[in-house]
């Protein structure tokens, strides 16, 4: 059965602050887990968006898209998007509003409701750990990861909107 | 083969104009071009902005980590560094040949990866150039604009890079940071199951590749004015060929043609790689500059790639394929190609045979067997030698006798074809930029150029507004007088 919830979380580990994704990753798939709620979510950690990605959407309720952000607000942020042409200026990575909108244009409905969990990264070079920074803007970001996933709602989710 | 354009004279009296990072390729990279106050091109370079690092990284590690560590040096080809430094660990635990079993899942996962990434690259990196010019309205010249233009081939470019990232999956146990490709072998088959879930899907998977060959055939022939001269330059060309000349991306032995088409060597063992390729270090770029020893570093440069290994190949093994690149040599007239341009019909007729040996693959019930590991007399040094989906791949590794890394030297696909994108660049900037105003559009002509090559040209570091893409003019005084971004 499909669970009704996808998570993208995408970064390379062994880039500095941009492995917030697959960190945030981890520690979230252990604490499903321990929750009894690993079967109402898909996590899907990659090094970088794609294409392929909107076919992930299929049959879900809620997407969410976690990911490193440069010059971002700190600790993070989080926001419900929307299918968006135009914004990429690149396909070798696209933005989660073009995943989307891959998925509009392919399969002809709109995709499910989808958020973005932006935390702030301050260093992405290759072999270095997280900053410390990272490390509690990481923190802060799970604290409400926990809850959203608690309470996997557009109504929930949408009141959590900064 | 020259190097005009490469240094200018008094560059200090120049314009600079800036293409930071250049869009849609892997990772960043910057082209720069000087320009006097009439607009006339002085010098043209493309700069590799980051320096990768990445075999400092991995001395002092284990051996047996590294198949895992260096799938992330790239997160578009991955699986190519995967197999790559697992054939050279492969010599150094004595691995002189794998089991049928292994041997045939290792070529599964690659030909997986070539058919996604040579999907990825086609359909949704360079489709929007093809299909709505190179001058189009920037807004709608990408994947986004594809889907909605022309839906079907923009859900094949889906479900064609989808296929092969499940191919990768079932190989190498996940889809990404796979762990299936082992010093010595595999350390897993394939269940019935995952193969028959493969084998729903392939035929569609042939044929719409097939279609893909003839929709870039149609318009590279509907233009021949543009598509055969466009950033054209000659070179000497590099790949390695299988069994009997054959066209083979996961193993074979070294073989290099002048631009006549002519050997200049052959039936090379890839351990000697360094006996007859030396990489050089121009100060004004961090990504090096690899020739062939027996001619020098101004003759001996090369291209490698799609368009270097359909006609360095005496035949494709498979009969779309094989079909395919008869009509891609007769096309040419008897003599190589080299409009890179043409890169784009050839990868699609790696795509096709990429398709069709996945098909083969899947109706052989070696990949179902657990006989996947050999050993034999350790050794201290191992290279191991692929064809990714942008070119040849070398890993070198020397390791001690504790196990550790001493050494690593990579070659990547694209260092391999660092000069030949630089001439391409020069030539694109010489006939399009001459003389003018700086446009987008102009500008997207070099871009074009330099996806030709699909160059991936640093890690895989993409965290959101990380990518931005800038265009700076500057006087001749060094001030900056315009300004472009995309973001």
């Amino acid at each position: 059965m499909t669970a009704p919830v996808v998570v993208f979380a995408v970064g390379n580990p062994s880039r500095g602050d941009d492995a917030i994704g697959p960190v945030i990753c981890g520690r979230l798939e252990k604490w499903l887990e321990n929750e009894g709620l690993a079967d109402q979510f898909e996590l899907i950690e990659d090094f970088q968006l794609q294409i392929e990605h909107a076919m992930d959407l299929q049959d879900r309720q809620l997407a969410l898209f976690i990911d490193a952000g440069a010059n971002t607000p700190a600790p993070y942020s989080f926001q419900r998007i929307a299918p968006a042409e135009g914004i990429a200026h690149t396909t070798h990575e696209l933005p989660p509003e073009a995943v989307l909108q891959v998925y509009l244009q392919t399969e002809g409905v709109e995709p499910p409701p989808a958020f973005v969990l932006c935390v702030r990264g301050e260093k992405f070079e290759l072999g270095e750990p997280l900053t410390a920074a990272a490390v509690s803007y990481v923190e802060a970001a799970f604290g409400l990861l926990t809850r959203l996933s608690g309470q996997p709602t557009l109504l929930e989710w949408e009141r959590a909107v900064l | 083969m020259t190097y005009n354009l490469e240094t200018a004279e008094h560059p200090e009296k120049l314009r600079r104009v800036a293409i930071d990072p250049v869009s849609r390729v892997e990772g960043h990279g910057k082209v720069t071009i000087l320009l006097d106050d009439q607009n006339k091109v002085h010098q043209v370079r493309l700069h590799i902005v980051e320096f990768r690092g990445f075999e400092k990284f991995i001395q002092g590690r284990p051996y047996w980590e590294v198949p895992v560590m260096v799938q992330r040096l790239c997160g578009i080809c991955p699986v190519s560094h995967h197999l790559a430094a697992s054939k050279a660990l492969d010599v150094i635990v004595g691995a002189k040949r794998l089991t049928p079993a292994a041997e045939k899942l290792r070529r599964l996962m690659h030909y997986g990866q070539m058919l996604q990434s040579h999907a990825l690259h086609f359909f949704h990196l360079c489709s929007p150039d093809l299909l709505f010019g190179f001058d189009s309205d920037i807004t709608k010249r990408n994947i986004v604009g594809v889907a909605a233009a022309h839906p079907e081939i923009a859900k094949r470019g889906v479900l064609l890079r989808k296929f092969g990232q499940e191919v990768i999956r079932v190989t190498a146990g996940k889809r990404v940071h796979g762990t299936g490709a082992v010093p010595g072998g595999m350390n897993k088959s394939l269940t019935i199951a995952e193969r028959d879930e493969l084998l729903k899907d392939i035929y569609h998977i042939v044929s719409w590749s097939r279609d893909a060959v003839h929709l870039i055939q149609k318009v590279h022939i509907q233009d021949p004015g543009l598509y055969n001269s466009f950033g054209i330059f000659r070179s000497n060309f590099m790949s390695i060929v299988g069994h009997n000349g054959d066209l083979d991306f996961y193993h074979g032995t070294l073989r290099a043609r002048d631009d006549n088409g002519k050997l200049i060597f052959d039936d090379v063992d890839y351990q000697q790689y360094d006996k007859y390729i030396e990489e050089e270090v121009r100060p004004w770029s961090y990504m090096k500059f690899p020739f062939f020893k027996s001619l020098g570093r101004e003759h001996g440069w090369y291209k490698v790639g799609p368009l270097a290994r359909v006609q360095n190949c005496d035949q494709i093994s498979t009969p779309f394929a094989e079909h395919e690149r008869k009509e891609f040599v007769d096309y040419a007239g008897g003599s190589p190609m080299h409009a890179p341009l043409a890169y784009h019909w050839t990868r699609m007729i790696e795509m096709l045979h990429a398709a069709e040996v996945i098909k083969d693959l899947l109706h052989d019930d070696d990949l179902l067997s657990d006989d996947l590991m050999v050993e034999g007399e350790r050794k201290m040094e191992g290279v191991g030698v692929i064809e990714a989906p942008r070119g040849t791949l070398f890993h070198h590794y020397r390791v001690d006798e504790n196990d550790l890394i001493t050494m690593a030297n990579l070659i990547v696909s694209t260092t391999n074809n660092n000069q030949a994108m630089n001439e391409a660049v020069r030539h694109v900037a010489r006939r399009y930029l001459h003389g003018r105003e700086v446009t987008e559009g102009l500008l997207n002509h070099i871009e074009v150029a330099i996806r030709a090559f699909d160059p991936c040209l640093s890690c895989a570091t993409h965290a959101l507004g990380k990518m931005p893409l800038a265009v700076e003019l500057v006087d001749p005084e060094g001030n900056v007088v315009h300004s472009l971004s995309r973001s």
